[in-house]
C-alpha cells in the first residue's frame, strides 16, 4: 500500500538516524550560479572533493542577460558570479551548460528536456522550484546552500520524511483554462502555508490528461503552498516525452527503465496524511490580486474581503502595495508589462499557446511585452516554428534564455509602481524589481492582456483552438 | 557553527504574516559569493526607501526595539530556498526567530546556521506581540536544552519542538556535513548494493 512518494523515498534511504532523520541518497544534483559558490568554498575550506561529480549538472540562469548573450555580462557582480560558476565547475570537474552553450537555460527547464530528470529518481537543487521535476514521478526538492555543500560532499541529505498529501482534480478543464490556472486555483483554496510539511501528489483525471509541460507547471508551484515538493505518477505521457531525449536510456535499458517506472504509481489502497478533491469544471482562468501566490481569484471575480487565509492586516498591506482595493474588480484594469517566461511557463507548449493567442494581432500601445524562452533548446524550437517572428510581428520582444523578469536579479526588471501580468510563480513585493506590481496568470491570459492592454477574460476574447 | 544553549533577550516585533524570503533579502542582493555581509540588506526594501534613506516606520530602524530575538507572524520564511535569508538574519545579530510556523526550507536553513526557529502557538505569539507593545524592554528566554520559551514579563512558559538530532547539533555547534561525512561507509555500501532501475548513472 505504499504511495508513489513512499516507493521512491524508501528506495533511497541509506540509513535511519536516531531522532527521526534519514540519510537520503540523491541521484541528481542541479546547480546554478547563485546558490553554489559558498558551497564550493566550503568544500575547499574543508579540503574535500566532490563525492560524485558525474551526478551534478550546472547551468547559469538567474543572472544572465536575455539580450546580447554573446557579449560579456555588463553588471560586474552578476558577471563575477557566473564566472565563478565556470571556474568552480572546471576545478571540480562538473558538467556545465553555461552561457553560450546550446543546452543552457533555466535549471528546471533543461533537466527535463535533456532527459536528466526521470521517474523514480531523487533530485535536488539549491532552488525552491526544483519541485518542477516531480512532474516525472521523481522526488525533487529545493535545498539551501549548506545542503548543496552536503550533497556535493556526500551525495546525501539528512532529512525526516515529509508527510503525504494528495490533491485530486477530476473532470475536464474548460476552454481557456490551463495547468497554470489549475495550480493557482488550488493554491488560492489552500493558502501559501497549506502544504507545509508535505509532499503533494497531484492526481485525478484532469491532472492525468495534462501534457508534461502542464504537469511541470503544476508541480513547479507546489512550493507556493509551502509543500516540500509535488509529484505526479509516471504514465505513457511521461514515457513518450522522455523517449529519445539526449540523456534518456536507450534500447534494452530504456525498456527496463520503463518496466520499473510502471511499478511506481501509488497503490490503490494507499493512505495519505491529507487529501483534497477539486472539480476541474469549477476552475476559471485565474489571476492574483495580492502579494503572495495564495491571493488568487477568477479573472472576473472581485478582490475578496479578508478571510481566514488572509487576515485583515495582510490584505491591507497587499492592497496598499498593489494600489488596489478590496471589492474591486480587476477585469478591464490597464496593465503596463506582460512577461511570458520563467520555469513555470517558458516551455515550447507555453510559447505555442501564447503565440496562438497573439497571432496576427498587435500588443496594445503603452504595453511592453517580453517573451523569454526557458532554454536555448526551447528558443531554437520556437525559432524553427516561426514563433519568434510571430511574437515580434505582434510587438513583443523575443529574448534569449534565462530567468529574466521572474526575479529582480538580472537586467530585466519591472519599474516601480507598474503592473505586470506575468506567467512566473511569485507575486511577492519587489519580486520583479523594487515596487513592481505582479499579477500572476497563465500564458493565455498574459498574452490576451498584452493585446488588449488590460486584464481580460480569455473566454471573452476568443480562445485559440 | 556557534553553539546555542540558552538565550535571554529583548525582542524585535514584526507582526506580519507570510514574510517571504524576497522581503528578507531581495534577489538583487544575492550576488555575493561568500556568506558574509548579508545583514546590511536584511529587509532591504522595507528598511530603506528608494534613495536608501532608512524608513522611520520600519521596526529595524526604530531604536526603541532591539535584541537577539525576532518575533514574526505566521508562515515566516516562505518562498525561495535562498539560505542568504538565514545568513542575513543571523548576520544582523538575531539568534532566534519566534513565529507560529515557519516555511520548511527556511526552517532547515536557519538550523544549519545556528539560528533557532522557535515555533509557538498563535495564542502565545499574540501574547508576545502584546507584551512587547506594552513594554519594549520585556525579556524572553529561549532555553534549547529544556525546549522552552519563556515570556519573562508574564511568566508564560511554553514548550517547543525540535528534533533530537538537530538539538544536539545546535547545542554543540555541529554541522550536518560532519555527520554525513561520518556515514561515508554506509553511503558507499548503499551505492554498491543498489540496483538503479532508473539508470541515472
Ligand atoms: S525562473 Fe524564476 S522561479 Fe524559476 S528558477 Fe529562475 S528565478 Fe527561480
Amino acid at each position: 500500500m505504499p504511495t508513489l512518494f513512499d516507493k521512491v523515498w524508501d528506495a533511497h534511504v541509506v540509513t535511519q538516524v536516531p531522532g527521526g532523520n534519514q540519510v537520503l541518497y540523491i541521484d541528481r544534483h542541479l546547480i546554478h550560479e547563485v546558490t553554489s559558490p559558498q558551497a564550493f568554498n566550503g568544500l575547499r575550506e574543508r579540503g574535500i572533493p566532490l563525492a560524485r561529480p558525474a551526478r551534478i549538472v550546472a547551468t547559469a540562469d538567474h543572472n544572465v542577460p536575455t539580450k546580447d548573450q554573446h557579449k560579456p555580462i555588463a553588471e560586474p557582480l552578476s558577471r563575477k558570479q557566473v564566472e565563478m560558476l565556470t571556474t568552480n565547475c572546471a576545478e571540480f570537474g562538473v558538467e556545465l551548460y553555461g552561457l553560450g552553450h546550446p543546452y543552457q537555460g533555466i535549471v528546471h527547464v533543461i533537466g527535463p528536456e535533456l532527459g536528466i530528470t526521470r521517474p523514480g529518481i531523487t533530485m535536488v537543487c539549491g532552488d525552491s522550484h526544483t519541485s518542477t521535476h516531480g512532474a516525472f514521478g521523481a522526488i525533487a526538492f529545493g535545498i539551501g546552500t549548506s545542503q548543496v555543500e552536503q550533497v556535493m560532499a556526500t551525495q546525501c541529505v539528512l532529512m525526516s520524511k515529509p508527510k503525504k498529501m494528495r490533491i485530486s482534480v477530476n473532470g475536464e478543464l474548460q476552454p481557456g483554462v490551463t495547468a497554470k490556472d489549475l495550480i493557482l486555483y488550488v493554491i488560492a483554496q489552500l493558502g501559501t502555508g497549506g502544504g507545509t510539511g508535505h509532499f503533494v501528489e497531484y492526481a485525478g483525471s484532469a491532472v492525468q490528461s495534462l501534457s508534461m509541460e502542464g504537469r511541470m507547471t503544476v508541480c513547479n508551484m507546489s512550493i507556493e503552498m509551502g509543500a516540500r515538493g509535488g509529484l505526479i505518477a509516471p504514465d505513457q505521457t511521461t514515457f513518450d516525452y522522455l523517449e529519445g531525449r539526449k540523456f534518456s536510456p536507450q534500447g534494452a535499458a530504456w525498456e527496463a527503465a520503463v518496466d520499473y517506472w510502471r511499478t511506481l504509481p501509488t497503490d490503490a489502497d494507499a493512505v495519505f496524511d491529507t487529501e483534497y478533491h477539486f472539480r476541474a469544471e469549477d476552475i476559471p482562468p485565474m489571476i492574483t490580486y495580492g502579494t503572495n501566490p495564495g491571493m488568487g481569484m477568477g479573472v472576473t471575480d472581485d478582490i475578496p474581503a479578508p478571510s481566514e487565509l488572509h487576515g485583515a492586516a495582510s490584505m491591507q498591506k497587499a492592497m496598499t502595495y498593489m494600489g488596489l482595493e478590496m471589492g474591486q474588480r480587476m477585469e478591464g484594469m490597464p496593465v503596463d508589462y506582460v512577461f511570458i517566461g520563467s520555469c513555470t511557463n517558458s516551455r515550447i507548449e507555453d510559447l505555442r499557446l501564447a503565440g496562438a493567442q497573439v497571432r496576427g494581432k498587435r500588443v496594445a500601445p503603452g504595453v511592453t511585452g517580453i517573451v523569454v524562452p526557458g532554454s536555448q533548446q526551447v528558443a531554437k524550437q520556437a525559432i524553427a516554428e516561426g514563433l519568434d517572428k510571430l511574437f515580434e510581428a505582434a510587438g513583443f520582444e523575443f529574448r534569449g534564455a534565462g530567468c529574466s523578469a521572474c526575479l529582480g536579479m538580472n537586467e530585466d526588471k519591472v519599474p516601480s509602481g507598474r503592473y505586470c501580468v506575468s506567467t512566473s510563480n511569485r507575486n511577492f513585493e519587489g519580486r520583479q524589481g523594487p515596487g513592481a506590481r505582479t499579477i500572476l496568470a497563465s500564458p493565455l491570459t498574459a498574452a490576451a492582456a498584452a493585446i488588449e492592454g488590460r486584464i481580460v477574460d480569455v473566454r471573452k476574447v476568443a480562445v485559440p483552438a | 557553527m556557534t553553539p546555542f544553549k540558552k538565550l535571554t533577550s529583548t525582542a524585535v516585533p514584526l507582526p506580519i504574516e507570510d514574510v517571504d524570503t524576497d522581503q528578507i533579502i531581495p534577489a538583487r542582493f544575492l550576488k555575493a559569493t561568500t556568506r558574509e555581509g548579508f545583514g546590511e540588506n536584511l529587509f532591504r526594501d522595507w528598511r530603506y526607501d528608494k534613495l536608501n534613506h532608512p524608513k522611520e516606520d520600519f521596526v529595524l530602524n526604530n531604536p526603541t526595539y532591539s535584541g537577539e530575538i525576532l518575533v514574526a507572524g505566521a508562515n515566516f520564511g516562505c518562498g525561495s530556498s535562498r539560505e542568504h535569508a538565514a545568513w542575513a538574519i543571523a548576520d544582523h545579530g538575531f539568534r532566534a526567530v519566534v513565529s507560529s510556523y515557519f516555511a520548511d526550507i527556511f526552517r532547515g536553513n536557519a538550523l544549519n546556521n545556528g539560528l533557532l526557529p522557535v515555533t509557538v502557538s498563535p495564542e502565545v505569539l499574540d501574547e508576545v506581540f502584546r507584551t512587547i507593545e506594552t513594554d519594549h524592554t520585556a525579556r524572553f528566554t529561549v532555553n534549547l536544552e529544556q525546549q522552552t520559551f519563556t515570556n519573562e514579563q508574564t511568566g508564560t512558559v511554553t514548550g517547543f519542538a525540535i528534533d533530537e538530532y538537530k538539538k544536539t547539533c545546535l547545542i554543540n555547534g555541529y554541522d550536518d556535513i560532519d555527520f554525513l561525512l561520518s556515514q561515508k561507509d554506509k553511503i558507499a555500501a548503499f551505492e554498491g548494493a543498489r540496483v538503479d532501475h532508473s539508470l541515472s548513472n
